[in-house]
């Protein structure tokens, strides 16, 4: 016999008439082989299975696409990094090797920046806790320290007398923007004033220079309007400055926020027919940039610090089955080899997932569970695929973003990551931890150590 | 060795479409689970059911048979199926 068929499992469906099936119209599945040109089974053999994959490509592109969006409707832009959206060395570099500074929100992130090499004033120092010696490194670098709260305010003003030097400071600011939940825990209010009192603490004190004002509306914003009002009210606050103390200052800093192509759970169409376009963003932005009504040379700056938009669709994790599975109630489960400690993001989005070979046309619903001994482990509750068999390989797109910074040890050893280059070589940017790796920062007392 | 039964006056289109007038309930198979059900209802064993797909199919026969006991188990889950 050597005209034999391609095997799959068998399977039979239940139809529910008088309903469309709730993923639609029986969505095809389309197989996807290859990442960038990289067939995955050769990626899996030379570095394993789980295995996330970056790629330089998309990253590049996605900044550039974002700058040229953003500088076509505002004549000064400067993108920062977020680094706590994906601090690996090598997606850094790619963003700084595009111009972008770095967005730091701790002593480690600040660190890690300036080890890759980012100038002191190329840094925006964000968040509520910096300790006094980060504040001091930050000063004595002309960094951008945005002020969270009053007590940082006084803190930095002790340390410059002490010290001896300037601060180039800015505020963070929160507002009311008709989007629930506030974020009002992080920097001063702006509706209530406390805001405008931070500037006028500021502009009194002589060490201390206003270089600009911060805001950051929140994540995964699905409403372009929210980010219309707060650069409305951002040129607002820009304009009282100009016209009370003759201050111009050098940047309005937007934050960053804008949401991915990633579907959210429970969110019924999938993100790319609701989430507003970049494009969406940026007209709102430079629309409400426009009550500025500076001239060209005395506009600020506008500075970004988008973050998952900009490099989640650039993160890929390959995964295996590791066996399928029958509920008591009939439904497939599938068993794969990457857990919610690795993929952090499937708590909040419906992942993109494609089976990584060829396979049938015939699909069923299934969930899909990672290999934690754990029952919150459910990478997916439901989600129609072919039929996979062990060995099988998966792609789960769009996790560029917080995974690889929210990820935990746990139970297993994090995987390796690797970054497909520009010119299709792939680089290993984070090795696979060890045993070794993890008890070197353990100590055993010497009553348990064997002799 | 078990054997099967399957209810009278199924019958599985060549679309892999069946509908039991008991019911009235529909089901679809893939083409495996299609030739599987046809050759269950024509009374074969498990074991003859696994060397008649493994002589078709590019498989061998463990996973077939891991995949078939599945497969009557879902089956029997609907009603479709009961043993002799
Ligand atoms: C201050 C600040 N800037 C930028 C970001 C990046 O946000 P996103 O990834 O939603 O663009 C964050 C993340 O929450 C943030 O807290």
């Amino acid at each position: 016999m050597s005209e034999l068929k391609r095997y799959e499992r068998p399977i039979i469906n239940k139809q529910y008439s008088g309903f469309m099936n709730k993923f639609g119209t029986s969505p095809i599945t389309t197989p996807k082989t290859e990442i960038d040109g990289i067939a995955v089974n050769h990626l899996v053999e030379q570095f394993g299975s789980p295995l996330f994959v970056m790629s330089e490509r998309r990253i590049r592109e996605n900044q550039r696409n974002a700058y040229r969006i953003f500088k076509t409707r505002y004549p000064k832009v400067q993108f920062a990094w977020s680094y706590k959206t994906n601090y690996l060395d090598a997606v850094c570099s790619v963003f700084h090797s595009e111009n972008s500074w770095a967005e730091v929100v701790s002593e480690f992130e600040y660190d890690k920046a300036r080890r890759l090499g980012i100038k002191g004033d190329n840094i925006i120092f964000n968040g509520p806790d910096k300790s006094r010696e980060a504040l001091v490194k930050a000063i004595r670098n002309k960094s951008k320290i945005h002020i969270d709260h009053f007590d940082e305010l006084y803190l930095i003003i002790e340390i410059t007398e002490q010290i001896q030097m300037k601060a180039e400071v800015a505020i963070r600011i929160n507002m009311d923007v008709g989007v629930y939940p506030k974020w009002d825990r992080f920097g001063f209010n702006y509706e209530n004033g406390e805001a405008w009192q931070a500037i006028k603490r500021i502009m009194a004190n002589k060490n201390l220079k206003l270089v600009g004002l911060h805001t950051h509306i929140g994540t995964y914003m699905m409403s372009a309007e929210a980010y219309r009002i707060a650069a409305t009210n951002m040129a607002l606050l820009t304009r009282s400055i100009r016209d009370e103390y003759k201050h111009l200052l050098q940047y309005i800093d937007m934050g960053g926020g804008f949401a991915s192509n990633n579907t959210l759970i429970g969110q019924y169409l999938p993100a790319e027919q609701v989430v507003p376009s970049l494009e969406q963003f940026a007209d709102a932005i430079s629309s409400g940039l426009f009550s500025l009504s500076f001239s060209a040379e005395d506009l600020p700056l506008l500075i970004l610090e988008t973050g998952r938009a900009l490099v989640d669709d650039a993160g890929y994790l390959i995964t295996s089955v590791l066996a399928n599975k029958r509920l008591s109630g009939g439904k497939r489960a599938l068993i794969i080899d990457a857990g919610v400690n690795i993929l952090f993001t499937s708590f909040w989005y419906k992942h993109k997932i494609s089976p990584a070979q060829e396979c049938g046309v015939y699909q069923e619903e299934a969930a899909i569970y990672g290999p934690l001994c754990m029952n919150i482990d459910c990478v997916r509750e439901s989600i129609t695929l072919p039929s996979l068999k062990q060995g099988d390989k998966l792609i789960i797109e769009h996790v560029g973003a917080y995974d690889m910074t929210q990820w935990m040890q746990f139970i297993t050893l994090r995987p390796n990551v690797v970054m497909v280059m520009e010119d299709k070589s792939t680089e290993l940017i984070r090795k696979a931890e060890t045993l070794e790796y993890i008890i070197e920062r353990e100590n055993l007392p010497a009553k348990f150590q064997k002799k | 060795m078990s054997k099967y039964m399957i209810p009278a006056n199924l019958a599985v289109s060549d679309t892999g479409f069946l509908f039991m007038p008991s019911t009235g309930e529909t089901f679809t198979l893939n083409e495996i689970g299609r030739d599987i059900f046809k050759l269950l209802q024509t009374g074969l064993t498990e074991d003859e059911v696994v060397s008649s797909i493994c002589e078709k199919y590019d498989c061998d026969a463990s996973t077939c048979r891991k995949d078939l006991d599945d497969f009557l188990g879902q089956l029997k889950n609907y009603s479709l199926l009961s043993e002799l």
